[in-house]
């Protein structure tokens, strides 16, 4: 394993993401963009962009333009030869784009040396595309090596980040590849693309190739990962429930990557643009937009609260006087223990102290999907909601959850003012004119400016 | 022999600790054939005329000639393949791999005597000419693991390594090279023993090497001395043998 580093132009020291270089563009590129609040991610404009292939008639990618706002996921997703995944290459161009323009956090790169570019883009691909031969630490460690870390730089970065991404670096670190689990592999994938704290991340069906558990888990990962790291993120699927358990924003591609539709995941659930979103979605949409809302967000009932081992006729009394047909039993902690109805009071003298495992139950962090689920199953009709360590906080019922889709519903209509830009300006005739119109800010021309008008 | 195993994983290294008995057992059975041969060889009846042809030194400058045949001819093989092999898995030389491809394969399906007694004549050496028909003879195995090796290395890794930012140059160095090693040395190996049993025949064009010993035998039907050529080129490609085997051993990347 030779220790090459074949590279010629000069090392590009400074950790990149940390600090805007190069030129400007002429579009006056909105200030706060640059003052990074507590994102370290940065915005990614793809203007006009066309790729075409010599021997093919139409273009791959047709006239694509695409604000993709810093810190932010933006899902690309599509039937397969949508032209999503030759879009995300072109961001990196590992695609060179045949036309148009390619915009990183306000400075252009369409032309400067793409292997540098790449070298400030994380990029992660499917399983994880881990080199068998090289060691997890050394397959972390290639960028920051073709960036000239010195020797501690790198090992400390690579003890953080296969702690950030959960795998203990004293057992991972000189572990091959082939050594690992799938769900592992791409963990590590995840982990060499931040190496070198890249401002953007692209990746390319990164859960695609695990299993359904395995990449449920994954995806909790990466979204906890955002939370700690703030990236800007454009993640290529064709698993639409995935974008909207992973997106701020999605984009639907059709064939020629035409932008159907580019909203927040509950938009696109509440208000598809046309009847290929629809289908696209698939059945169910109502219901997946309850995925997208915590039990947290919505108003718990109260209920009436009685200690275990406590008086049953006296709790009794009390659900009766508050109209209540059950009555929530706690131990000493608040943590509840049973939920009893009245005619089951009826028949005790002492509340339960022994825990009820039928019982219905959900976190305050569960998704209004698992919360109507649990419903579904108890013949209650409702959930008992826990907060921080067990404690009892409401009653959820399922027609809470009724309303909080139709809110849901209304919200989402009327959120559009902040929406980033997605038009495809090479080819706006072939757009159906529906689509158009529902399209927040979209001027349609080939003249825009970035984030002109936000 | 042993500490090269402990690097890697447990998987691999029950799998290694007997792929090292495999070759300890190859190379003690050939030892033990040169032992059988010398006892024979100082025990026989043999007439002044073999003995004069079956001693040490002789052997040993025969055996010398023939490795120089061999060595000098693999090294212009590796030197030529290799990069052409790698050249022609490029972008724009994809497209000729197959031409050229087609014109090893003839260096090699034409029958080595004719090609190095053709070459005789054109060259009035007889080393140079042997080494000439022997490097032409070899080349095909080479240059065409190397293609497969590299061809056969998963084109996902290709993208990932560019898409972290590596250069074109860096990729083929320490990923696509690296993992095709495994291939390229077992083409290499192919093309060693080819040559040690091809450079026989550098005596028909007074080459040198151990063919010698047969062509004399033949010449002057003495029977022990054209067997005793025979059994030791077949022991020495069978040793070569070996030492690639060991090679592609020790030099296999870890972890795959």
């Amino acid at each position: 394993m030779a220790d090459i580093d074949p590279r010629t132009e000069t090392a590009d020291e400074q950790a990149p993401g940390s600090q805007t270089t190069g030129s400007q563009p002429a579009d006056a590129q909105t200030a706060d963009e640059q003052t990074d609040r507590e994102t370290t991610g940065r915005s990614i404009w793809l203007d006009n962009v066309t790729k075409r292939y010599p021997g093919q008639k139409r273009p791959a990618v047709n006239g694509v333009t695409l604000e993709i706002p810093d810190g932010q996921v933006v899902m690309l997703v599509g039937p397969s030869g949508c032209g999503k995944t030759t879009t995300l290459k072109m961001i990196n161009r590992l695609i060179e784009p045949t036309e148009g323009r390619i915009v990183l956090g306000g400075e252009d790169v369409t032309s400067i040396d793409g292997d540098e570019l790449r070298r400030r883009i994380g990029y992660v691909i499917q399983a994880g595309g881990l080199f068998p031969h090289m060691t997890v630490a050394q397959n972390i460690a290639l960028v920051p090596k073709m960036l000239r870390w010195d020797k501690a730089r790198i090992a400390a970065r690579v003890e953080e980040l296969l702690d950030l991404v959960g795998l203990d670096p004293d057992v991972y670190r000189s572990r091959y590849p082939k050594e690992l689990s799938g769900g592992q592999q791409q963990r590590v994938g995840v982990a060499r693309a931040l190496a070198a704290d890249p401002p953007v991340l692209l990746m390319d069906e990164p859960f695609g190739a695990v299993d359904p558990i395995t990449r449920q888990r994954l995806q909790d990962e990466l979204i906890r990962i955002q939370h700690e790291v703030h990236k800007t993120m454009v993640i290529v699927t064709h698993d639409f429930d995935e974008a909207v358990k992973l997106g701020d924003w999605i984009v639907v591609f059709r064939e020629g990557a035409q932008i159907v539709q580019y909203d927040t995941p509950e938009r696109i659930l509440a208000e598809p643009a046309d009847e290929f979103v629809e289908n696209f979605i698939g059945s169910g949409a109502a219901l997946k937009q309850l995925g997208l809302r915590r039990v947290r967000e919505v108003e718990a009932a109260d209920a009436v609260v009685a200690k275990a081992g406590a008086n049953a006729a006296e709790a009794l009394r009390r659900a009766e006087a508050a109209g209540h047909d059950h009555v929530v039993v706690v131990d000493e902690r608040g943590r509840p223990i049973a939920w009893p109805s009245r005619r089951a009071l009826s028949r005790m003298t002492r509340l339960p102290a022994q825990l009820d495992p039928a019982m219905p139950l959900v976190g305050s962090g569960a998704t209004l999907n698992d919360a109507l689920d649990t419903m579904l199953v108890s013949s209650a009709g409702a959930t008992l909601v826990t907060g921080r360590s067990g404690v009892f906080e409401g009653v959820v019922d399922v027609e809470t959850i009724m309303d909080a889709i139709s809110s849901a519903r209304e919200a989402a209509a009327e959120r559009s003012d902040d929406a980033p830009v997605g038009t495809n300006t090479g080819a706006v005739a072939a757009v159906p004119a529906a689509s158009d119109e529902q399209r927040p800010a979209n001027p349609g021309d080939a003249a825009v400016g970035p984030v002109s008008d936000d | 022999m042993t500490e090269a195993t402990t690097a890697s994983g447990t998987g691999t290294t029950t799998e290694s600790v007997r792929g090292w008995r495999a070759l300890g057992i190859q190379i003690l059975v050939l030892l033990a054939i040169l032992f059988g041969f010398g006892i024979w060889v100082a025990n026989a009846p043999l007439s002044p005329t073999e003995r004069n042809t079956l001693n040490l030194s002789t052997i040993l400058e025969l055996t010398g000639q023939h490795l120089a045949l061999t060595i000098v001819a693999t090294v212009i093989v590796l030197v030529i393949a290799i990069p052409l092999g790698i050249l022609l898995t490029r972008g724009p030389f994809r497209k000729i791999a197959e031409p050229v491809l087609a014109i090893a394969n003839f260096g090699q399906a034409a029958p080595a005597v004719g090609l190095i007694v053709l070459l005789f004549m054109l060259v009035p050496d007889g080393f140079r000419a042997s080494i000439i028909a022997l490097v032409l003879y070899a080349i095909l195995p080479v240059l065409r693991n190397t293609m497969i090796g590299i061809r056969g290395v998963d084109q996902r890794l290709v993208e990932a390594g560019r898409g972290m930012g590596m250069t074109a140059a860096s990729v083929l160095l320490r990923v696509e090279l690296p993992l095709a090693v495994p291939v390229m040395l077992s083409g290499i190996r192919t093309a060693l023993v080819l040559l040690v049993g091809t450079a026989s025949l550098a005596a028909f064009v007074s080459g040198g090497g151990l063919g010698l010993l047969i062509t004399t035998g033949v010449n002057l039907y003495l029977f022990s001395v054209l067997i005793s050529g025979a059994l030791l080129i077949a022991v020495l490609a069978l040793i070569v043998d070996w030492v690639g085997r060991v090679v592609e051993h020790v030099a296999r990347p870890k972890g795959l």
